[in-house]
């Protein structure tokens, strides 16, 4: 037992740790991840059908969640501390001690240097004084003995490497609450429609594993209006989106005041500590379909997806399952600014709505909604289900412009394009851990610079009495890397001769 | 929004092309420096011979035939010496200030044009950044004697210059609101910063294997005696990483910060997120096997190798084929 934790706890096995860290960490990058989106790892498992199976078994699509991730990262947080630990309990002791003894023999020392002073110069005990004081001044911790000074400079360098570690350990567990407490949750709002903060609203939900319903806050947003700026300046970039701008009116709590407020990209609101993000945007067509029966089946917004953000052609899914005698269905594009071909084929050539025009396919029979599985509303599944509009056979392909109607063939009913609004994708993020970690690991960048910048120094000054002249020894030491020593010794000799009359050395050696 | 200078951005993209030619030339002196090396130290053995056989023959001693001994060319503090002359690598480096002065001119104008910061997209980015690497360079120039990395950063430089240009030819144009952030100032000027230091440090650890290599296996000709011995290299490498280290660590820090204005998740592992991460780990791991017995010298000039290398892909194939939030940039 003694022995795995010496070996687990020395430099190499951290090192070792650290570096297989960096190689566990590569794969997250290569395969598909669960918590980026579990339908693409699926596709991705069902298009390998050998390897996938096993890829998943080791766990390569939840790489940063998988016990061999968190294995080594725990052993080198084990093994960091087991080696820390240690060596802040011996610092500790060694700020309360002197500076080390003075060597015999100063001449060893990586940096040594000898100066003798005039007759009329201070005498050895008033020179080590003056050495005190010039040591003091240069940052070093000194004390007075008999015959040396010694000193010693840096201390806090071990003070810096420990809190480094120390901040890395802070982030990891302020990481780990937030991965209790946060939770994040998205949200589609149409302009003009509201939200409110719980369970149901949400388009989809990612609590943390401590979360529970009452944490949410109860707050509502509802988008007044979403603007966009285009870039009408630029030939080459002609059209492309410069500014969107969500206005929100904000509902705090129950019978609270309302207030307007705006969200950014990059500049996101705040509510109750749930930060909203703008994270998509769109087009929603205002559609109303009415039954066979006469009957308004479906009307309002439907989102449609972007496919092509230069143009902003969108994609439109409507699934009509009230409609009587048989379920209706409607996929199409939605072009903000339709233009039509010699080829006949209706495209959009602007971003912006200049000419919206709906283009859309029909079917009637079975949206196969009935069974209970959950179905992906940006897919028609068209299996049970007839066509009756279509580009390629003789009803043809459905064109509205806004106010327009259409009668589906066989009295299936009709469908209107009303008017469209844009909606915002919307990203909800409560995570109260993230001071913490936003706060350790500025400590960490902090302790590094110390850790790295700060020199460790010893330093010992001899003074000696021969032949009536006051004899200076001094030598430096590195601990740690040496970088600069030679600089620091020249630094002190100069101030050594600012301070004292010292005879100029009559020999060519510079030492 | 202030509309684009078209005018003064056809006048960087010239000035760009402009630069890289001048580059190029540099590039060749470099070389020739590189590709001399033998000759001029040769020229110098001569003349030091011829000197001490004049003193030899003036003086009253006994004559002898020892030769000269090997004489240490270059300081392992990379100070300045006169030992030898070097004209083809001055001529490299005052090549290189001025095609630097065409390149920078080239990099603000497109900054001016487009009213923002030039790294936008990865045109932007690669230009500046070789720009940044060549600024470095000359900077260090001017207190230490880097000239034998010469050719390598001139290399680099016209690569990043013709990969951009040929590569991802980009107009001049505002960016999407996704980079309207005054964190793209900080957050990619100081990775930028971070990468041309770290590019130094790497051609600076390929040499040190090479010269580790000579060291062992007897008398070193050629341009290796120009080159500053292992252990300098592998401590001035050390020095300059640690900075970069730093860098590389608000890089990240910045990057995360970002990442919660803009998604809301300061962490995300997304593919570029990742290599970042794994970039920081190789450099940590870098800079304690300085402190770790048995990992110094070659094992540690190879963890430096890795490292660049792990950048370089992060900045190619991580950009170009993986999937990314970071992808909307091209970095």
């Amino acid at each position: 037992m003694r022995f795995f934790w010496t070996q687990l706890t020395s430099m190499r096995t951290a090192l070792m740790l650290l570096l297989l860290l960096a190689v566990a960490a590569v794969p997250g990058s290569l395969f598909p991840q669960r918590r980026a989106g579990a339908d693409v790892v699926e596709t991705w498992i069902d298009d390998n059908p050998t390897i996938g199976p096993i890829l998943d078994f080791l766990g390569m699509f939840d790489v940063y969640s998988s016990v061999w991730f968190s294995a080594i990262y725990l052993l080198l947080f084990v093994s960091l501390v087991g080696c820390l630990w240690p060596r802040g309990k011996q610092h500790l002791k060694t700020l309360r001690q002197p500076p080390a003894r003075t060597p015999r023999n100063l001449k060893r020392l990586p940096e040594y240097g000898q100066l003798i002073l005039e007759s009329h110069g201070p005498s050895p005990q008033e020179a080590l004084v003056d050495a005190e004081k010039l040591l003091k001044k240069s940052g070093y911790r000194t004390e007075l003995r008999d015959g040396s000074v010694g000193a010693e400079r840096g201390y806090v360098r071990e003070i810096g490497n420990i809190l480094f570690h120390f901040g890395l350990l802070g982030v990891i567990v302020f990481m780990g609450i937030g991965g209790l407490y946060k939770y994040e949750g998205q949200k589609i709002i149409v302009e003009g429609q509201g939200f409110t903060n719980n369970l149901v609203s949400y388009d989809s939900f990612t609590p943390g594993t401590a979360f529970s319903e009452e944490r949410l806050a109860p707050f509502g947003l509802q988008l007044e209006d979403f603007d966009v700026v285009f870039d009408r300046d630029s030939e080459t970039h002609f059209g492309q989106a410069l500014d969107y701008t969500a206005t929100m009116q904000v509902t705090p709590g129950p019978g609270e005041a309302t207030y307007q407020d705006t969200i950014k990209v990059n500049d996101p609101l705040t509510v109750d500590g749930v930060r909203v993000f703008l994270v998509g945007n769109g087009y929603a067509p205002n559609i109303t379909v009415t039954d066979g029966e006469g009957d308004v089946a479906y009307s309002g917004p439907v989102i449609a997806q972007i496919q092509d953000p230069n143009t902003n052609s969108s994609l439109v899914v409507l699934k009509v399952p009230d409609a009587q005698p048989e379920q209706l269905g409607f996929v199409g594009l939605f072009l903000p600014t339709s233009y039509t071909g010699d080829d006949g084929v209706a495209v959009s050539i602007d971003p912006d709505a200049y000419n919206p025009e709906l283009i859309l396919n029909s079917y009637h029979g079975d949206l196969g909604l009935d069974d209970g599985t959950p179905q992906n509303v940006y897919v028609l599944d068209t299996d049970g289900m007839t066509e009756m509009n279509s580009r390629n056979n003789e009803n043809g392909g459905i064109t509205l412009g806004v106010g327009d109607s259409y009668e589906l063939p066989d009295g299936m009913g009709t469908i209107s394009f009303d008017g469209w609004d844009r909606y915002v994708g919307l990203d909800l993020h409560y995570d109260p851990s993230k001071w913490g970690v936003g706060f350790f690991s500025t400590l960490a960048l902090v302790a590094l610079v110390i850790s790295l910048y700060v020199r460790r120094r010893r330093a010992w000054v001899k003074a000696t009495e021969q032949d009536g002249h006051t004899v200076i020894e001094y030598g430096l030491l590195a601990r740690g890397e040496t970088f600069g020593l030679r600089e620091e010794n020249i630094k002190l000799r100069q101030s050594f001769d600012h301070t004292w009359p010292v005879i100029p050395p009559d020999t060519s050696e510079d030492k | 929004m202030t509309p684009i200078n078209e005018t003064l951005a056809q006048y960087s993209e010239l000035f760009m092309l402009i630069a890289a030619l001048i580059y190029l030339v540099s590039f060749f002196f470099f070389s020739w420096d590189m590709a001399s090396a033998s000759r001029s130290i040769r020229k110098l053995e001569n003349e030091l011979e011829t000197v001490k056989t004049k003193e030899l023959v003036g003086a009253s001693g006994p004559s002898t035939t020892e030769p000269v001994e090997r004489k240490q060319l270059v300081s392992d503090d990379m100070e300045y010496t006169d030992s030898i002359k070097r004209p083809a690598a001055n001529i490299g480096v005052a090549i290189m200030i001025v095609a630097a002065l065409a390149h920078a001119f080239a990099v603000v104008a497109r900054a001016v044009a487009a009213s923002r910061a030039p790294w936008g997209n990865l045109y932007e980015f690669m230009t500046s950044g070789a720009l940044v690497i060549t600024v470095v360079y000359l900077l260090f120039l001017l207190r230490k004697d880097l000239r034998f990395v010469g050719t390598f950063v001139t290399g680099v430089v016209l690569l990043m210059m013709m990969g951009a240009t040929i590569g991802f030819p980009t107009p001049v144009g505002n960016v999407q609101p996704a980079l309207q952030s005054w964190w793209l100032i900080t957050h990619v000027s100081v990775a930028v910063v971070a990468m041309g230091i770290f590019a130094l440090t790497f051609s600076m650890s390929v040499l040190q294997l090479f010269k580790q290599r000579a060291e062992k296996q007897g008398p070193i000709n050629g341009f290796m005696r120009l080159v500053p011995s292992s252990s300098a290299l592998e401590n001035w490498s050390y020095r300059l990483n640690a900075v970069a280290f730093v860098m590389w660590t608000f890089t990240l820090i910045a990057g995360a910060i970002w990442a919660e204005q803009a998604w809301g998740r300061y962490w995300n592992w997304d593919a570029k997120e990742v290599w970042t991460f794994v970039i920081w780990v190789i450099y940590a791991g870098y800079l304690h096997a300085r402190a770790t017995r048995g990992w110094t010298g070659t094992r540690s000039a190879w963890l430096n190798i890795t490292g660049f290398l792990a950048i370089v892909f992060n900045y190619t194939i991580v950009n170009l084929y993986f999937p990314s939030l970071h992808s909307y940039a091209g970095f």
